[in-house]
């Protein structure tokens, strides 16, 4: 048995975590990105389009946020495990707040 | 069978761990003790987000039950202020990933620079909560605290919101009381975000001392950036707070 | 009961505790209160949850003593309504959701893994520091008055119809509540990312894969309690009508977002018992566990269905119907996986060598009682049924079925299982195997009248009853008393055993595990040098290999 070695406790992805630096370009672009998604939201917001209103704005807020979470939060450089953990909060979130409603929502459904 | 069953090797053989003096006994490398408390973070951020989650629960039960009021309510809020708040964070987010990169490159000054920015930033938007909040109390518009339906029963009471919302009618007397939900999750809502910003501006404030003394800039840029994804965090909670509170229905 | 035994303890004349060890690296108060070291703090804890166990146990003996007769002639009805209402909250939250995973499993998860400690030590030293402080705040707050809406806090009661320290108690709570966080949080980090050389996830010992599900759980769930708490607070101080139906507000709100976290919870605190068994029927069957995938697997699947029932509790507070079907059948599903396991464990018995030791007796009774609290779920899960037996004893009964005969057995199990290796001394065994029998008598008394009282009508949470219910009450009480002797025992003969027990050498079982490849008590750093995982778990075989090269150098 051989003593262990640095290699032993980290796997080759996290090698490549420590090494990516995201570049300052990708950072202002994305910077750039998120104001017009303001901009854009904002605008949408005086514009009756009747129940794809809160649709599109969730829609809009949903995509700052990937963006703010692959680049500024470095997921799209990191381990599979930073993902899913990622998408196990996602995931439980929408357990909270779908399952919860869909009793809301059925109430009106009435009794069978 | 006294003895220990393990085989020791290492001591014996002279292969030594590289302890850089920030990295701790319990840990094998440095690496190793990079990775686990970026996941820690990470885990931690979890819990915030189902931690909101039972308020944006309840925002969109009611919301879905008093969409008038909620709309009516949402007029009182100035856009102008949102939408600024809402930019001063997303350039904080912006100045701390840049504050990450100059870690990451060891530039010390210009690390303090985005910290320092970032900082400001994060001081800016509570300054507009502050006046917001302040308005919200003039016109007696906070829960459980001598909260008036007068502006929402007769909308020409208060000229200012009427102004920018002619179309608003007056709300039936059930209605108008609902109103006081909409602004209780808005004082939940961004009073929770506020406190979270506060959290992170005096850690910030910390970091500013410790970065100035070259702590983040020899290799070890863990705390900046499991700071950042802190930060990130409660950027996106603002998001999604921005819409859902002060863009309802503004046509 | 055989008189075979795998006990194997070095020979008593020169055996001796390790000079070096984790109690006595360092002396003072100090080096105590401000330890980084997991064994120390899981010592801390399991001082301060045996503390808090025997208040809730003492409430629990005042229930008891009040349901002896019909009236409600020992204390007032709303004293009554504190006295349980406390004694729910104590019990859960201050003893079950940290019994296991803040003693057994601090001391042993980094062991078992093959690491110095866990992944943040401070953060788990505050978590105990934040225990205590929830702990004696809530000590503070039933010194006070005390909390009379029942441990569920349900609203309006809690926000508008009664006044009593709900806010300090739900402060209380709130705390404690990060206390659990910051432990399951540590767990998760350790498990993921300081695994020795080798030690494969299908290498880590049962008991890691159940306190990993119990830490997901943890850290995904407390923090909707903690918000929910924070939600009720505001109702009361400020009115600000979330919950008030006269403001527009839903009382059900409550509940949901309560009941998201206290489902999850009561997997939270029977997930790391499963943990113990698992290696309690290994080690006294001589054999592998049977179905380790299955068992390991099933473990998470606990975890993640855990999420997705939590309605159950409230069939009949006014949910639609299409939920009332929806969680049904999802909870139906979720008895599914502890199912498994109990196949499994049956499984790995068969055909094994089996050995009576205490901690055998304990798991025993667990796989009993479990099973009966379990099958009696199902009829919860039922919401036909649910709809007569909810708020009757039998919930009452279904419930301590599964965390007393359930959850606290393990615990029990687990306590002696891994007291040699915690203390160096072996527990005196004749007295502990009385001690468990005696609980199990005892348990059985107090709670089975318990399923025919409810079913027969007895509400729960109420001081007073028909006389016609008196006997099976009698009979629970009775049970009671002997259920307290058994409990209280082990308190007197453990301690006993700190300075007068045998001394237990590395492995006085013989079972597979890095715990037991190093002293007992271990070492600050627990191993020398890091081990490397060569071997599956419960390979026993490989212990036999062990053994050998020993005998032959």
């Amino acid at each position: 048995m051989s003593a262990p070695h640095d290699k032993d406790f980290e796997s080759i992805e996290e090698h490549e975590h420590h090494h990516h630096i995201v570049s300052p370009r990708v950072y202002v672009t994305i910077l750039l990105a998120l104001l017009v998604g303001t901009a854009v939201t904002v605008g949408a917001s005086y514009v009756d389009m009747g129940p794809l209103n809160p649709v599109i704005a969730l829609a809009i807020a949903a995509t700052k946020m990937i963006l703010v979470v692959l680049f500024f939060m470095h997921v799209k450089y990191s381990t599979k495990l930073t993902k899913l953990t990622v998408g196990a909060g996602l995931f439980t979130f929408l357990v909270l707040v779908g399952m919860t409603l869909s009793d809301y929502w059925t109430r009106a459904w009435g009794r069978w | 069978m006294s003895d220990s069953q393990v085989v020791v090797h290492g001591a014996a053989e002279g292969a030594h761990h590289e302890h850089l003096p920030y990295q701790r006994h319990h840990f094998e490398t440095y690496a190793q003790q990079s990775d686990a408390t970026n996941f820690a973070m990470w885990l931690f951020l979890l819990t915030e987000v189902m931690f909101f989650g039972g308020l944006f629960t309840a925002y969109l039960i009611f919301r879905n039950w008093y969409y008038p009021a909620f709309v009516e309510a949402s007029h009182q809020l100035d856009i102008r202020w949102g939408t600024a708040n809402t930019a001063v964070l997303i350039i904080s987010s912006f100045t701390m990933a840049m504050g990450v990169w100059c870690a990451e490159m060891k530039k010390q000054a210009g690390l303090v620079l985005c910290l320092v920015l970032t900082f400001i930033l994060g001081l800016g938007f509570l300054g507009i909560k502050t006046i917001e909040y302040s308005e919200k109390i003039e016109k007696h518009h906070v829960p459980g605290f001598h909260y008036s339906i007068q502006s929402f029963v007769n909308p020409s009471s208060d000229p200012e919101v009427h102004a920018k919302n002619p179309e608003d009618k007056p709300l039936a007397y059930d209605m108008a009381r609902h109103t006081e939900i909409y602004f209780f999750l808005y004082f939940a809502m961004t009073g929770m975000h506020a406190l979270h910003m506060i959290i992170g501006i005096v850690l910030l404030g910390f970091m500013i001392i410790r970065a100035r003394a070259g702590a983040y800039t020899t290799g070890h840029v863990t705390y900046v950036e499991n700071f950042g994804l802190y930060w990130h965090f409660v950027d996106i909670i603002w998001i999604y707070l921005f819409p859902l509170l002060y863009l309802i229905s503004r046509h | 009961m055989s008189t075979a035994t795998i006990v194997s303890l070095p020979d008593q004349s020169t055996a001796r505790i390790p000079r070096m060890n984790f109690m006595t690296k360092e002396n003072g108060l100090l080096s105590w209160l401000l330890t980084g070291d997991h064994k120390r703090i899981a010592m801390l804890y399991l001082v301060s949850i045996t503390f808090f166990f025997f208040i809730g146990g003492a409430l629990a003996g005042l229930i008891r003593l009040e349901l002896l007769t019909p009236q409600s002639d020992l204390m007032a009805t709303d004293t009554y309504n504190k006295v349980f209402s406390m004694h729910g909250i104590i019990m859960i939250f201050f003893f079950l959701v940290p019994s296991v995973p803040a003693t057994i499993g601090n001391f042993l998860i980094p062991i078992m893994v093959g690491a110095k400690d866990l992944a943040l030590p401070k953060i788990n030293l505050l978590s105990w520091y934040l225990y205590m402080a929830a702990g004696m705040l809530g000590l503070y707050a039933m010194a006070t008055g005390g909390v009379d809406t029942g441990w569920t806090f349900t609203t309006p009661l809690s926000t508008h119809y009664l006044n009593t320290n709900v806010v300090t108690t739900g402060l209380a709570i709130f705390i404690a509540g990060f206390s659990s966080i910051f432990t399951g949080l540590n767990f998760i980090v350790t498990i993921h990312k300081m695994r020795c050389p080798g030690m494969t996830w299908f290498r880590l010992p049962l008991f890691v894969w159940s306190n990993y599900a119990a830490s997901i759980l943890m850290v995904l769930g407390t923090p909707v309690l903690a918000i929910t708490l924070v939600l009720v607070v505001l109702e009361r101080v400020a009115g600000i009508g979330v919950f008030d139906p006269t403001k527009g507000g839903d009382p059900l709100l409550f509940q949901h977002l309560f009941w998201f976290y206290s489902h999850p919870a009561v997997y939270i605190m029977i997930l790391p018992g499963m943990g113990v068994i698992s290696e309690t029927v290994s080690t006294f069957s001589r054999k592998r566990v049977f179905g380790y995938t299955a068992v390991a697997f099933s473990s998470v699947a606990i975890a993640v269905f855990g999420f997705f029932v939590w309605a159950h509790h409230m069939f009949i507070m006014g949910i639609s119907n299409y939920s009332m079907l929806v969680f049904s059948l999802l909870t139906m599903l979720v008895a599914v996986p502890s199912a498994i396991k109990i196949f499994n464990w049956a499984f790995t018995l068969y055909k094994g060598s089996i050995t009576f030791e205490t901690p055998m007796l304990y798991s025993f009774g667990f796989m009993g009682l479990f099973t009966i609290g379990g099958l009696t779920g199902v009829f919860l899960a039922s919401s036909g049924t649910d709809i007569h037996l909810t708020e009757t004893y039998f919930i009452v009964a279904h419930f301590h079925f599964v965390m007393v005969g359930g959850m606290l057995m393990a615990f029990l199990a687990g306590v002696h299982f891994w007291w040699p290796k915690m203390t160096g001394r072996m527990y005196p065994e004749k007295i502990s195997q009385l001690a468990a029998l005696i609980t199990f008598i005892g348990f059985n008394f107090t709670f089975f009248p318990q399923f025919i009282l409810g079913t027969l009508g007895m509400p729960r949470r109420y001081a007073t009853y028909p006389p016609e219910f008196q006997v099976l009450n009698v009979f629970s009480t009775a049970g009671a008393t002997i259920l307290g002797v058994g409990y209280l025992l082990p308190i007197l003969y453990l301690t006993w055993s700190l300075k007068y027990g045998e001394i237990a050498g590395d492995n006085p079982w013989q079972a597979t595990g890095l715990e037991w490849q190093i002293q007992s008590p271990p070492l600050t750093e627990n191993f020398p040098a890091i081990p490397i995982m060569d071997h599956e778990a419960y390979d026993y075989e490989w212990l036999e290999g062990q053994k050998e090269k020993v005998a032959s150098v």
